[in-house]
């Protein structure tokens, strides 16, 4: 199995005192296979993708990738998982202002060491970006960004992809486009996929789905 | 990684050369004022250490006459046939070259200009050719140049100097070589005259000219904190602007430890470029004002520096280490916060006014904290370095204390404020205060100095001034060769003069410590222009009446006598009646009354008098006395002519101060013109939505501009009491530890006027570029932000 999830509860500490966000998470995910997190504002879903992609830790339960308990490793461990084997795909994008389009999808590959610059040309061919790669992201559209942000992470070809809201800010249209090649992308490279999602529609497109409420999967 | 990484983090200095700028500016001009002023405390003291090594004055004993004549050269000899190993030395002057005569075969070895092992192979060659070797700005026909030695100065076989200064048979010191052999005859017994002086840690002259290097390492290291000032703003500004980058290289994958390693081997690198830089800077900046440091020390002290500089390597490496330690202090924060933070805790988009507002309770208790250490030293502080903690606590604790008063001042302000602009503008400006704080910190430095500084030195002039008038009131001052002329001068003189003044002085111990003792004639010019700084009711009459003495302030601070108290000059008990300031003098001081002085001294006779004449007089006396008694031109002086050159030579102290004065408060307008430039991109989102309400582009230029001079005016107010504590500790305390003297302060409101307008001046320069471009941005810009807000 590429993900275990057990009994994870997290705890945010805040002036009023301790707020349980996570109340008893279990889950799981095996390679080529994708599944949908769903569930209101607050019930939790960013916060189990940020222990899954050992953002954070949590305050009881496992995780483990690939065998391995995020929870027994250290920080400078956590960041190799990042690097190698899990790769996020964030909301806000978060690609890095200061370097173009090219390097900014090279990016994460060449941090694990993994470039491939067929593998790169094919993602910047199947997203579009060609005539964008000297450019710089603040340059870019919204949806671009999004498709730059995704192409960096597949160009890494990990073996979990976390995204959180990968569509959240895009139009339908786009949004569409951008899930269909995320989907067939994260198949054809045989990755584990967990999306975050406030789409029912999104949802449906992936093989399995659970749904998060105050915390516990219903 | 390492390369990948650093691409990333470097890439953000590549899109933001103007930051990158900043930092390195920041950085290059703080190395370059430290080590400019450096570069000329350490030109100044080689080249008095030069000098002092070519007489031996810090390495030997020597010995010289009780009343200051020349040595014979019968004395020399005796001395040698009594087993004395001595070494005699003469040194006059040819124009302005020191002249300094040498006997390369009895001198003592290490007796010789800087850098010679022994005198051997410069006294072969000054001996068997009869030549001078001279440093290389002498000009005199002739000579061979060594650039080891002093500057102004030749060397020359002892013989051939007294030739040239038309004085044979005649020697100013003998050196006392270290080893004497045992059971030679006493001095006292051989050369009844001469006294044995011991050798000297330091040399006199850097002695002497601590107080003017003191100052300059001051202001050098003020300007290097105003420059850190900078130098902080540039790495906390370019550190919230990359911490988006820091949380996407995290997030993928880059280590913690990893990033802050790489952060600081970039900054390092950068201050290594910027400490090139500076150092570049700071000898131009030296170069520049070397012949203004070196005529003032020539003035002031008698001290020959070279006008020029040389490029040392101490330089280069004290001036890189202070680049990349200031880097390092300046950074340290930052990093430290950086590596602190939790990987998601950075994902959350922070304000640099949320970060500062979070430390400002911990900022204003460390202020109050320092400012109260400050305080308590005021009242305790008697060493140099006590002194220097207090300066340290009292400008720190003032600077961190500012943005907590300013931010108290504009929410008063904004509270009370009416209509709906001047709300916004002063909600505003409180908005932006935390992200201006530290160039306004740096402005507040930088004026304190300046006020403190001028206030020190335009204090020592006034004090100097009147110095000069208590001490050469007399309008001639005579010098004469032995006391047969000194008599047949006085003869002369008399029915032409209201008074003759003698001037002598010997050698005694006075309570422990070593002290030069005057015998003053019963005349009313002592009277009538000594101050005192304390004393008895009538201090002159009980000196006169062979009751009392007076003493300076450093022989009363280094004995802790007092008025009152009873001393001995030759077992004779004296009250002490009066303590006067002495400025400049390292040693003690006393005054006793002309016949008792001649009772406990009879051996001592005048050759130095004061003439007291109308000034109208003046010129046909000094004629008559070079025609009629024979005396030279350098014998006779005008006492106008020392006072005018004196005040010639505070002038040329004025323009070093002047010029380090501007140099600062540049550096501080640098400052606030970097910050405000750096901040101008982050204030377009908060400033877009004031114009989308309706006010123009050309209103907000204008805001930003008057906002900028507005909390310069603030920062100035604050400055000012500021500057004069720091002027008072300077006086009061560090002089007083350092030197054994207290300068009395003065104000000089027109001065402060003046710098308040040149810093309000700097400071609306500095934002009158960001207001320029804040007035003419693009509508384009601003609707940018909303379409990023969607």
């Amino acid at each position: 199995m590429l993900l275990i999830v057990r009994d994870v509860h997290k705890i945010f500490e805040t002036v009023g005192g301790g707020a349980t966000v996570l109340r008893g998470v279990d889950l799981s995910l095996d390679s080529g296979q994708s599944l949908a997190l769903t569930g209101e504002s607050g019930s939790g879903k960013s916060t189990l993708l940020h222990l899954i992609g050992g953002l954070d830790l949590p305050d009881q339960g496992q995780i483990f990738i690939d065998g391995a308990n995020i929870l027994a490793m250290d920080d400078a461990c956590r960041a190799r998982l990042r690097r190698g084997t899990v790769g996020i795909v964030f909301q806000q994008f978060n690609l890095i202002p200061s370097l173009t389009v090219a390097s900014n999808i090279a990016f994460q590959a060449r941090l694990a060491g993994k470039y491939d610059a067929d593998w790169a040309d094919v993602l910047i061919d199947r997203f579009g970006l060609a005539s964008q790669l000297t450019k710089y992201p603040e340059q870019l559209s919204g949806g671009q960004q999004q498709r730059v942000a995704i192409a960096r992470t597949l160009a890494a070809r990990p073996r979990l992809v976390l995204a959180d809201e990968p569509t959240g800010n895009l139009d339908e249209d786009t949004a569409a486009d951008v899930m269909d090649m995320l989907l067939s992308l994260v198949t054809e490279a045989g990755a584990g996929l967990l999306m975050v999602t406030h789409s029912m529609a999104l949802a449906t497109r992936l093989d399995n789905r659970i749904h998060l409420r105050a915390g516990q999967i219903e | 990684m390492i390369a990948v990484t650093f691409g990333a983090l470097w890439g953000h200095w590549r899109r933001n050369p103007l930051q990158l700028f900043t930092l390195l500016a920041g950085l290059a001009l703080a190395t370059a004022l430290w080590s400019g002023v450096q570069a000329i405390n350490a030109e100044a003291r080689a080249s008095y250490d030069a000098a002092s090594a070519t007489l031996g004055e810090a390495k030997f004993d020597r010995l010289v006459h009780r009343d200051g004549l020349p040595i014979g050269q019968d004395t020399y000899i005796r001395l040698r046939r009594s087993g004395w190993l001595v070494s005699p030395v003469i040194q006059g002057r040819m124009g302005d070259v020191r002249l300094i005569g040498l006997d390369p075969l009895t001198a003592p070895s290490g007796m010789a200009p800087i850098g010679l092992r022994n005198l051997n192979e410069l006294g072969s060659f000054i001996v068997a050719d009869g030549r001078i070797v001279a440093a290389p700005d002498v000009v005199l026909d002739g000579v061979e140049f060594d650039p080891l030695i002093a500057p102004r100065t030749a060397i020359a076989d002892v013989g051939t100097v007294q030739v040239l200064l038309g004085r044979p048979d005649e020697f100013d010191v003998l050196v006392v070589g270290p080893e004497q052999p045992l059971g030679q005859a006493s001095l006292e017994k051989i050369a009844p005259k001469l006294t044995r002086q011991v050798a000297q840690s330091g040399s006199d002259i850097g002695r002497l000219t601590d107080s003017f290097h003191l100052n300059l390492s001051a202001f050098g290291l003020l300007s290097f904190a105003v420059g850190i000032f900078i130098v902080q703003g540039a790495i906390g500004l370019a550190f919230e602007q990359r911490r988006g980058t820091v949380r996407t290289l995290r997030t993928l994958g880059v280590p913690m430890q990893f990033l802050v390693l790489l952060i600081l081997g970039e900054l390092l690198g950068l201050a290594l470029i910027a400490g090139v830089i500076g150092v570049g800077l700071g000898y131009l900046i030296a170069a520049f004002l070397m012949p203004d440091v070196s005529a003032t020390l020539r003035g002031l002290y008698g001290a020959d520096v070279a006008g020029t500089l040389q490029l040392r390597p101490i330089w280069w490496v004290s001036g890189m280490a202070i680049s990349m330690g200031g880097t390092v202090v300046a950074a340290s924060t930052t990093l430290w916060r950086l590596s602190q933070m939790p990987l998601l805790a950075a994902a959350q988009p922070r304000a640099i006014a949320v970060i500062v507002a979070r430390g400002e309770k911990t900022q204003a208790a460390l202020s109050a904290i320092l400012l109260f250490v400050a305080f308590a030293l005021a009242f305790t502080a008697d060493e140099i370095s006590t002194g220097f903690v207090l300066l340290g606590a009292l400008l720190i604790g003032a600077a961190l204390g500012l943005p907590i008063v300013l931010g108290a001042l504009l929410d008063g302000v904004a509270k009370n404020s009416r209509g709906v602009i001047a709300s916004w503008f002063w909600a505003d400006t409180r908005h932006q205060l935390p992200g201006l704080s530290l160039a306004l910190m740096a402005l507040l430095l930088a004026m304190a100095t300046n006020v403190g500084v001028s206030t020190m030195v335009s204090s020592f002039r006034l004090t100097f001034v009147a110095f000069l008038d208590q001490r050469l009131a007399s309008e001639l001052y005579v010098t004469v060769k032995s006391p047969k002329q000194a008599a047949f001068m006085v003869d002369f003189v008399t029915p032409k003069v209201e008074a003759v003044l003698p001037i002598m002085s010997v050698q005694v111990n006075i309570s422990g410590n070593p002290a030069e003792v005057f015998g003053a004639r019963n005349h009313a010019t002592y009277p009538n222009n000594w101050t005192f700084i304390t004393a008895g009711l009538s201090p002159w009459k009980d000196v006169h009446m062979n009751m009392a003495i007076l003493i300076n302030e450093q022989l009363s601070r280094s004995a802790d006598l007092q008025v009152g108290d009873v001393v001995s000059i030759g077992e004779r008990p004296l009250v002490i009646e009066g303590i006067y300031a002495d400025y400049g003098n390292p040693i003690g001081q006393a005054i006793i009354a002309e016949p008792l002085f001649q009772t406990l001294f009879p051996s001592v006779l005048a050759l130095r008098f004061g003439l007291r004449l109308p000034h109208e007089d003046v010129d046909a006396l000094v004629e008559g006395l070079q025609s009629k008694v024979g005396l030279t031109a350098s014998s006779v002086i005008n006492q106008a002519s020392i006072k005018a050159y004196s005040l010639a030579i505070f002038d040329r102290t004025f323009t070093v101060t002047t010029a380090l004065n501007a140099l600062t408060l540049s550096v501080a307008g640098f400052a606030i013109l970097m910050s405000l430039l750096t901040l101008t991109a982050m204030r377009v989102p908060q400033l877009a939505p004031a114009w989308a309400m309706g006010l123009t582009r050309r209103q907000l230029g204008w805001l930003e501009l008057v906002r900028t001079v507005m909390l310069a005016v603030l920062t100035g107010v604050i400055a000012l009491p500021l500057g004069l504590a720091f002027a008072w500790v300077l006086l009061a305390v560090v002089n007083v530890a350092a030197f054994g003297w207290r300068l009395p302060m003065f104000l000089f409101p027109w001065d402060y006027a003046q710098l308040g307008g040149l810093a309000i001046l700097a400071a609306g320069l500095a934002a009158l570029w960001p207001a320029l471009q804040l007035a003419r941005k693009l509508p384009a810009d601003f609707l940018r932000v909303f379409s990023n807000e969607r």
